[in-house]
């Protein structure tokens, strides 16, 4: 808790201070690749029949999704507090190899704690983070996922709180993270908002995003919140169907609970105890989702809906044949909304879609799912 | 079989610290997960603790997610969440300890569980049963209004803990918002035995002490008799979990847990009460 006040008051200068926001710009335009293009998606329109669909391509970041934006905003702020030693949680790998990556670039000790069960699914991206010199932790305990791996860094944080930097991925978490984390992801959604206003010469119809703990829906949202006009649309991962109870679906299928130190909707069950979760998206598979979203959701301002592990794997083909493009699988889950989403839509009308990562990671994956063995 | 009416203006917490305090001594608050591995066990465990010389018990209640503990308890919530546990059917076994124990009794757990059940029904259910305090381990007390509330109106103690990363604000919110003894970690990190202590911890207690008007309790690493003695010597109570929980956990069946847990209290007991002797 003390760390937390130490964490939240940096930011707060941080935040007001012009050379550290700079920098971050700095690092996001030459380091991770910024502005990544808002790319009129022609033909998937045309397929679609309906609203003209635009792609924020955050799969051509560095690193191949938008966690880098964030790792990048958080790293600085580390060193700017004088820490040494980075741990992060991660759950599909993504946000581990982001953070290895920033703390390789600015020589600081990384430590990723993974659950075992996606250990074993993402192989690659454990490779990646120990060629980027982090030490990976297995986590063994509970569900061996990613609120696993959560628990056991906070503990690692609670334990070495005077070195240690507690690097997390999502707009989740204690206070001020998902504050914090929103902010950093707000790039996305500034950069969108100039590009369709040049593009379109107005504002967009639909935003879309899939939600997990919500990073990147709420880098793509916030910049939009108060234009009303501007619908929202969130994608919960309804994995093998809401009513099978195996999801990560926390908004649509779960209730208000405390979890990792924020108020928000938690899968949790009877008791109280936290719910195992299930997608085939590793990213997704968090019982819990962002405080803000939660509100949002209460306010109305956000509407959310979900796809199935098999509309995600549909939508993956789909937009790799007319588009050549291979979404990461929690991306899929967005472009599987929209595919039921932009029929109905007239054509005058536009739709952003938050490209949030690119699908290399998850071609073992996705081979299982269609039966081909790679 | 015990008629005493729960009176929600005397604590059995303030009474037991103060009876301890006559007597010279310092309080053994043991720390048991209960329904590891199932409830009948749990109850001959707290019988057992309390011929042992518990002079006051942690009962844990088990989550999915415990954050602030390590491996030992990690692996006793697993175990009682295994065998199907519910908040109802532990005060149903603190209803039946206390009927027969005058020893106070703090339920020991996450937010989740008891926000779940509803804070206000679980705080008058809880000390209907029996239960005198509760400790709410990942609720900052910055956060506490509404619990306190509900503790309050129930005549529960509301305990919080000190760290010694607690700065001095922390420190007299505690000791303002505090009821029945303050539990100050002893070491920054989770719940777990430990080789060595701190040994800047006689000066942190007293600087607790002198910021609250409550009796301080030690805990976290404390698992030997020495260690426990070594904290009767500056502190109000020495709580011990993870040592305690090992040991029901390596013993065969429920009677050798609760045997083995009664005669370890012994031993700790024993050795405090020595060391309070000497120092008086």
């Amino acid at each position: 808790m003390p760390a937390l006040r130490e964490l939240e008051q940096a930011y707060g200068q941080a935040r007001r201070h012009k050379p550290f926001q700079q920098e971050f710009q700095r690092y996001l335009r030459d380091y991770a690749g910024r502005a990544t293009p808002l790319y009129f998606a022609e033909r998937l329109s045309e397929k679609l029949g309906g609203a003209k669909i635009y792609l924020k391509r955050e799969d051509l970041c560095h690193t191949g999704a938008h966690k880098i934006n964030n790792t990048i905003g958080q790293i600085l702020l580390a060193r700017r507090m004088g820490k040494k030693r980075i741990i992060a949680e991660t759950g599909a790998g993504q946000h581990g190899v982001a953070t290895a990556t920033v703390a390789a670039r600015f020589g600081l000790e990384c430590e990723i704690f993974m659950g075992k069960e996606d250990v074993a699914r993402q192989s690659l991206n454990v490779f990646r983070m120990k060629l980027l010199g982090a030490k990976m932790r297995v986590v063994d305990s509970g569900s061996q996922t990613l609120k696993d791996a959560m628990n056991e860094a906070l503990r690692d944080w609670v334990t070495h709180v005077r070195s240690t930097y507690y690097l997390i991925g999502s707009v989740a978490g204690p206070h001020p993270y998902p504050m914090m984390v929103r902010d950093f992801q707000s790039v996305i959604g500034q950069e969108a908002r100039r590009q369709i206003l040049k593009q379109e010469g107005r504002l967009p119809d639909y935003l879309v995003a899939c939600v997990g703990g919500g990073s990147n829906s709420m880098g793509l949202f916030y910049p939009f919140i108060k234009d009303q006009k501007v619908h929202m649309l969130g994608v919960e991962a309804a994995g093998r169907g809401l009513r099978t109870g195996r999801h990560a679906a926390s908004i649509l299928g779960g209730e208000v609970g405390v979890l990792h130190g924020s108020k928000s909707y938690v899968l949790q069950d009877r008791q109280g105890q936290i719910r195992e979760t299930h997608s085939v998206a590793a990213g997704l598979d968090y019982p819990g989702v962002g405080p803000e979203l939660s509100y949002l959701r209460d306010r109305g301002r956000v509407r959310f809906v979900s796809a199935t592990d098999s509309e995600a794997v549909d939508a993956t083909q789909f937009l790799a044949e007319v588009e050549g493009i291979i979404p990461a699988l929690e991306s899929a889950h967005a472009i599987a909304a929209v595919m039921r989403l932009a029929p109905r839509l007239v054509r005058r009308r536009s739709v952003i879609v938050n490209l949030s990562g690119r699908g290399d990671k998850d071609m073992i994956t996705v081979g299982d799912y269609l039966g081909v063995r790679l | 079989m015990n008629t005493e009416i729960v009176n929600p203006t005397v604590s059995r917490i303030k009474n037991k610290f103060a009876e301890l305090k006559r007597r010279g001594e310092s309080a053994l608050i043991p720390f048991i997960t209960a329904g590891d591995p199932n409830l009948e066990t749990t109850l001959k465990i707290l019988r057992a603790l309390e011929k042992g010389g518990a002079d006051c018990i942690e009962l844990g209640i088990p989550f999915s997610d415990p954050t602030a503990d390590g491996p030992t308890i990690q692996r006793s919530s697993e175990r009682a969440l295994k065998g199907g546990i519910s908040l109802s059917r532990i005060l149903r076994v603190v209803r039946e300890f206390r009927d027969a124990s005058n020893v106070p009794l703090i339920l020991f757990g996450y937010f989740n569980p008891f926000f779940h059940f509803g804070l206000e029904s679980f705080c008058r259910l809880a000390a209907k049963a029996g239960a005198d305090g509760v400790l709410c381990v990942d609720l900052p007390p910055e956060e506490s209004g509404e619990l306190k509330r509900w503790t309050d109106a129930a005549g529960l103690d509301l305990i919080f803990l000190l760290s010694p990363t607690s700065g001095s604000d922390r420190i007299r919110l505690v000791a303002s918002r505090g009821r029945g003894f303050v539990y100050y970690v002893s070491v920054t990190g989770v719940t777990g035995a430990r080789r060595s202590l701190d040994g800047r911890l006689r000066s942190q207690v007293a600087r607790v002490r002198k910021a609250a008007a409550l009796p301080v309790g030690v805990g976290f690493g404390i698992s030997t008799p020495k260690q426990a003695a070594r904290i009767a010597g500056f502190a109000d109570a020495a709580v011990v979990g993870s040592a305690l929980v090992e040991r029901i956990e390596k013993a065969k069946n429920s009677g050798e847990k609760a045997h083995q847990a009664g005669a370890f209290i012994a031993r700790l007991k024993r050795a405090m009460k020595q060391a309070s002797k000497k120092g008086h």
